[in-house]
């Protein structure tokens, strides 16, 4: 008996930690876009950090359990129902077969994070269940959750986690908007000063035109240096791009893995998840950052649970 | 190797080693060398390892990564791979044969490559499959290759507007490369054939049709011959 869609939300997919290994044939890694929230949804239920869960935007899921089991809910801040009965955000939720759990309103962030004990059950392409959706490779078939869908789960086989305790995800929830930090190049030698001011002085605006492959920014235009011309290389996910236009362009879980626009700046790793919970219409502004502090705010992060 | 190697970070968990800035076959054997004797090295904390025209980006786990270790094996492997160009430059497999069914519905826009050309169709087609391309980076969509060099004749610029949809096994032009679309999508080269191979097939026993290194020759087919092979269930990998 497995896990019923009712009704599968505005964008539902299945992710684990990624298809790492495979961006010299082509493969975007895809994953979660906040990978935070996924590993300590997972934690909360003593799941192996990398099980797959269920990244939910926006707009959350209605499902019908089959099965009795215990399920935790992270990152974007929802209104959870279980028969009616509001249950709580960041912690195990017991599950008992035969019941309904209800998305309701969503007042923070962008993407949920629904883990059920064992992690979601999908087959592995490449060495991972992550949904890249535009190669429509793994998770459902490669593609978001649909009404009538069934989920399964795995059996923990043994490898169950001491759980987590801790009730509160350290993650601070962006509203209307965040300050991220970068780290300069690889290849800021392309801009022109008056170009690199503009962007780490500007407010940026998510554009309605931003997904899991990236975000669109709308805001003032970056200025290249003259006759700038680069060969297409790889871009690993915070890659943030500038196109002919100056509007940059912030690579995310999904991006393609190279790509041929001068790259001015990369997100560091600790910001990811936060800029996966902004959504179009957010604002953005950028600050510098060096590897030692990139670094220091990595381990800040990890420290505070999931290692 | 004359020019110095620069190693630069891009963000705190990938560094990109810059080779050179142009696409050419000896620069592009040594970055597949490097990317290559990294990836077998299996290096603690290192996620994936990507060769492009001209250059090699890492990707690691800052957490488990000693940096210093990292560049010191970076710098190791270009160094080695300078001394043994010869041995670079030997190609990583036999050519590819990839049989292709030239224009008609399979190839819409062979016929505008005829015209950029000042040639006939039959002439396109033989100066597209005449040459032996290298593959020398994949990316885009999975499985994705370009290979290049195109004679120049026929190195007819990209569409002003991309098509919104291009049928998986196109072959296409853009510039002085060509490629195979192996899924799907939207895509603005010239499209002047269908290849009976799908560069990409999750459930194929080898997924991957190319790697970067691999040289590539097309072979025209008639349609009767293009049906049959596809019928053959070739290119669902089942042979």
């Amino acid at each position: 008996m497995g896990i019923h869609v009712n009704s599968p939300g505005m964008l539902s997919t299945v992710q684990d930690l990624g298809r790492w290994g495979f961006q010299n044939l082509g493969v975007p890694v895809a994953g979660p876009m906040d990978r935070y929230s996924h590993r300590f949804a997972n934690a909360l239920l003593g799941n192996p950090l990398g099980s797959a869960t269920l990244e939910i935007t926006l707009l959350g899921p209605e499902l019908s359990f089959g099965l009795a089991t215990r399920v935790a809910v992270t990152g974007a801040e929802f209104e959870l129902a279980l028969d009616e009965k509001l249950v709580p955000m960041n912690e195990p939720v017991v599950v008992a077969a035969g019941s309904r759990l209800c998305f309701g309103e969503r007042r923070l962030g962008a993407r949920a994070y629904l883990a059920v004990e064992g992690g979601f059950d999908v087959p592995e392409v490449l060495g991972s269940r992550s949904t890249h959706l535009p190669s429509q490779t793994g998770g459902m078939g490669g593609r978001a959750l649909m009404t009538g869908d069934v989920l399964h789960s795995l059996s923990f086989d043994g490898k169950k986690l001491q759980p987590l305790r801790l009730r509160n995800s350290l993650l601070q929830l962006p509203s209307g908007g965040a300050r991220i930090r970068v780290m300069l190049g690889p290849q800021e030698r392309l801009f022109s000063p008056s170009g690199t001011k503009t962007f780490f002085t500007s407010r940026y605006v998510i554009s309605n035109q931003s997904n899991r492959m990236g975000y669109r920014l709308d805001g003032p235009p970056i200025s290249l240096a003259p006759s700038v011309g680069v060969l297409s290389d790889a871009t690993p996910t915070g890659t943030i791009q500038v196109p002919g236009s100056g509007q940059p362009i912030i690579l995310m879980a999904d991006g393609q893995t190279t790509g041929g626009y001068p790259k001015l700046a990369t997100a560091i790793t600790t910001d990811l998840p936060l800029l996966g919970q902004l959504s179009p219409g957010d604002w953005v502004e950028f600050e510098v950052c060096d590897r030692a502090g990139a670094l220091r705010a990595l381990i800040a992060q990890e420290q505070t649970q999931l290692n | 190797m004359t020019a110095p190697v620069e190693i630069r970070a891009a963000g705190d968990s990938a560094l990109v080693v810059e080779l050179g800035t142009e696409i050419d076959s000896t620069l592009n054997a040594q970055v597949v060398a490097i990317a290559g004797s990294l990836r077998q090295e299996q290096i603690d904390g290192v996620r994936d390892v990507i060769s492009s025209y001209a250059s090699v980006t890492v990707c690691f786990d800052p957490l488990r990564t000693d940096l210093e270790s990292l560049i010191s094996a970076i710098t190791r492997h270009v160094t080695n791979t300078a001394t043994t160009t010869a041995t670079v430059l030997a190609p990583s497999r036999s050519p590819r044969e990839i049989p292709v069914c030239y224009g008609g519905v399979y190839g819409p826009d062979l016929e505008a490559v005829a015209n950029y050309a000042g040639c006939s169709t039959d002439d396109v087609v033989r100066l597209h499959s005449e040459v032996a391309y290298r593959v020398y980076l994949l990316g885009f969509v999975p499985g994705f290759a370009y290979m290049a060099k195109v004679n120049e004749r026929i190195a007819m610029p990209r569409r002003e507007t991309p098509r919104v949809s291009v049928l998986a096994g196109t072959v296409g032009i853009a510039d002085c490369q060509t490629g195979i679309y192996p899924s799907a999508t939207p895509g603005g080269w010239q499209l002047i054939g269908r290849s009976a191979f799908y560069p990409f097939d999750p459930n194929r026993e080898e997924p991957f049709l190319f790697t970067a290194g691999d040289t590539v020759r097309f072979v025209p087919v008639d349609e009767i011959e293009f049906r049959s092979l596809v019928g053959s269930g070739v290119t669902n990998g089942d042979s």
